[in-house]
């Protein structure tokens, strides 16, 4: 962020922690497709290997390797790193919550107007701009990006109530 | 050889009608501001902009798309070398002399350095390209599926044994990817896998959305956490400082050469473009006479990397367009373009595709000189684009990623999918799980997958297919190599010393 100010240093969850979470998560997800592949069956049928039988082996694999990296940790000594710390992870997860809000609402608003209040949301509470500016931002940009989606490159995106209500 | 030329001056024709010479310039201007701001890179920029080229034709389609390319390489240098922000991984060995030469006031003379090695690593790689691409192609006419599979299988093997990540972190992206690349329909017998029910799940995971997610989102989470702020010297280009460094750059040629090389070795491996300019800086650096004042601004440091970067960068298309396997996730985007356009990747495009081909070829040519144009002439306007602060730049790459996922397949369910893989993608980087070969695991699972089970047909179970003939045992082993190559290399230094260590007793 170049116009709020970084807070470094201070408390915040371990490297450690964070990569004993990850590879056990990528394990998780191996194990989901390793009891996927078995229900499709992983043998060999009338064509040959049967569906399961690719996915069941590249799971596997993840499964062995996250094993292996899951190992690696705690083989070695815990050099106490940070992951990143808390004040890192507020200015990560102000990304991510407006972001989530944002795609949940594009079914419903459409994309031209949740991109509008995305925009605006960001440059008043994250950029501390006054809302006149916000808000010119946030209305040019969306109109462009329909001249050139919806005009020239004839790609429909999403359209909700405010694009019903001007005809389109 | 002359057959060869001839097509090559046919591809000229295509590129320079009007139309795909407006869409050459479109693309390297979209190129090198995708290159420039953070959060964007070659590849999700060209996944981004995907679909605005539906409706082209696909010659003109894959001279836009590559000409982004050749403009996020371009793009990656002015950001390295004016602000000290590497705008795309390859482009971090430009910073270590091109960020010193900009706080000296000599930004204009390595600009120009960067800009000028770039089009010469480029100009080298195509003409390799020219000369090699159609006799790989011709070779590879003849593949059976075990050959097309082993070809999979040693570049996947290459980035376990190449790639600066642990190798089991490569191995736990990459088959995860694979994995991904499994879920909904299978192709061979027509059965739903992986799916549990869930109707979003039908389709699979779309490549150009994990693309997006992990390298579009997942970088800008970075970008947030690391706090940048942008605090950049004055950009300006006069022709006179052009002129005087393009009088100083011939005595570099040994140095030019050998990045060529470098370049393009690892382009056409799969390690790609970021490995290419740190090995082509550390080279120069051992090499040069000035050696010991690396880092200081020296201009050599900028030519090494920013030669090798683009001439790997450039030649990661042969494997794309001769075998149709990706050099680099960009080319791995391109190929999915492909797909998308209808076109089969693979050495049959030579002999079916040959407009499209020859097109793309040409457009390599012509797509470097503009692009150096284009560069050397608007860099202040380029550098500008950085000064725009980051709370207004953050939401408006949100929201061209969110339209790029959506237009894949007209589909809000993939937005939400983007912003799972962009989270994923910034703990994966994080915790130094490289990407790359989880994309490309993605993009190619489906035909190694294919190819994998119609040789084991073939031979009814016995993996002795892999190694039945001279060409593809060669391929295989090869692989093999690539990927114990970290154990050899271990054991070859160990073996040194154990003999060393004798000759010092005796």
């Amino acid at each position: 962020m170049s116009d709020t100010t970084r807070e470094s240093g201070g408390a915040g969850p371990s490297h450690r922690s964070v990569e004993i979470g990850v590879a056990a998560f990528m394990a998780l997800l191996a194990l989901i497709g390793i009891y996927g592949s078995v229900r499709v069956g992983i043998g060999w049928g009338a064509e040959g290997p049967k569906a399961g039988f690719f996915p069941f082996y590249v799971s596997l694999a993840v499964v062995i390797a996250s094993a292996v990296n899951l190992a690696k940790i705690f083989a070695s000594a815990d050099g106490g790193d940070l992951f990143a710390s808390w004040g890192q992870l507020k200015q990560v997860l102000a990304v991510v919550f407006p972001t989530a809000i944002y795609v949940a609402v594009i079914p419903y608003l459409g994309i031209y107007v949740a991109s509008a209040l995305l925009i605006v949301a960001f440059m008043t509470w994250l950029g501390h701009y006054p809302w006149i500016r916000a808000i010119a931002v946030g209305a040019v940009l969306p109109i462009l990006t329909f001249l050139m989606f919806e005009r020239w490159f004839l790609v429909p995106l999403p359209k909700g109530p405010l694009e019903k209500f001007l005809g389109y | 050889m002359l057959e060869n030329i001839d097509n090559l001056f046919h591809g000229f024709a295509i590129v320079a009608q009007p139309f795909n010479l407006m869409l050459m310039v479109v693309g390297i201007v979209l190129g090198v501001i995708v290159g420039v701001l953070p959060g964007l890179g070659g590849a999700n920029g060209v996944a981004i902009l995907l679909p605005l080229t539906f409706s082209m034709s696909p010659t003109s389609a894959i001279i836009m798309l590559s000409c982004i390319y050749w403009g996020a390489l371009f793009g990656g240098a002015i950001t390295s070398i004016l602000f000290n922000i590497p705008g795309e991984p390859w482009s971090v060995a430009t910073t270590f002399d091109g960020y010193p030469m900009a706080q000296q006031g000599r930004a204009g003379e390595a600009l120009t350095a960067a800009f000028t090695s770039s089009f010469v690593g480029a100009l080298f790689a195509v003409i390799m390209i020219t000369l090699v691409a159609p006799l790989v192609a011709n070779f590879a006419l003849r593949f059976g599926p075990a050959e097309i599979f082993s070809v999979y299988f040693l570049a996947f093997c290459s980035f376990v044994g190449l790639s600066k990540e642990p190798p089991f972190k490569t191995v736990a992206s990459m088959m995860l990817g694979f994995a991904l690349g499994t879920v909904g329909l299978d192709q061979v017998t027509g059965q739903l896998r992986l799916t549990f029910g869930f109707e979003q799940m039908l389709n699979g995971f779309d490549f150009l959305i994990a693309v997006i997610g992990l390298f579009g989102i997942g970088e800008i989470l970075l970008t947030m956490e690391e706090g940048l702020s942008f605090r950049g010297t004055s950009a300006k280009l006069n022709p006179k400082v052009v002129f005087q460094t393009w009088k100083e750059l011939p005595q570099y040629w040994l140095l030019s050469l050998r990045s060529c090389l470098i370049g393009c070795w690892m382009g056409i491996s799969p390690a790609g473009a970021t490995p290419a300019s740190f090995m082509s800086y550390g080279i120069a650096k051992r090499i040069s006479r000035h050696g010991h004042k690396f880092g200081t601004g020296q201009i050599e440091g900028v030519v090494a990397p920013e030669t090798a970067a683009h001439a790997a960068g450039t030649s990661a298309l042969l494997p794309m367009i001769s075998l149709g396997v990706p050099g680099s996730p960009t080319a791995a985007v391109l190929l999915g373009g492909l797909l998308i356009w209808g076109l089969q990747p693979g050495p049959l495009l030579f002999t079916e595709q040959k407009d499209f081909v020859w097109g793309l070829i040409a457009s390599m040519y012509m797509g470097n000189i503009v692009g150096l144009l284009i560069v050397l002439t608007c860099v202040p306007l380029f550098a500008a684009i950085l000064r725009i602060p980051f709370s207004i730049i953050a939401p408006v790459i949100l929201v061209f990623c969110a339209i790029g996922a959506y237009t894949v397949n007209n589909n809000t369910f993939d937005v939400v999918m983007m912003l799972v893989f962009g989270v994923a993608g910034y703990f994966m980087k994080k915790c130094n799980y490289p990407l790359a070969p989880m994309v490309l695991a993605i993009v190619l699972g489906d035909k190694a997958e294919e190819a994998f089970r119609q040789s084991l047909l073939a031979s009814q179970g016995g993996l002795g297919v892999f190694w039945s003939n001279g060409l593809v045992s060669t391929i295989m082993t090869l692989g093999l190599v690539a990927l114990f190559w970290p154990l050899i290399q271990a054991g070859w230094t160990h073996v040194r010393e154990l003999t060393g260590g004798l000759r010092a007793v005796k």
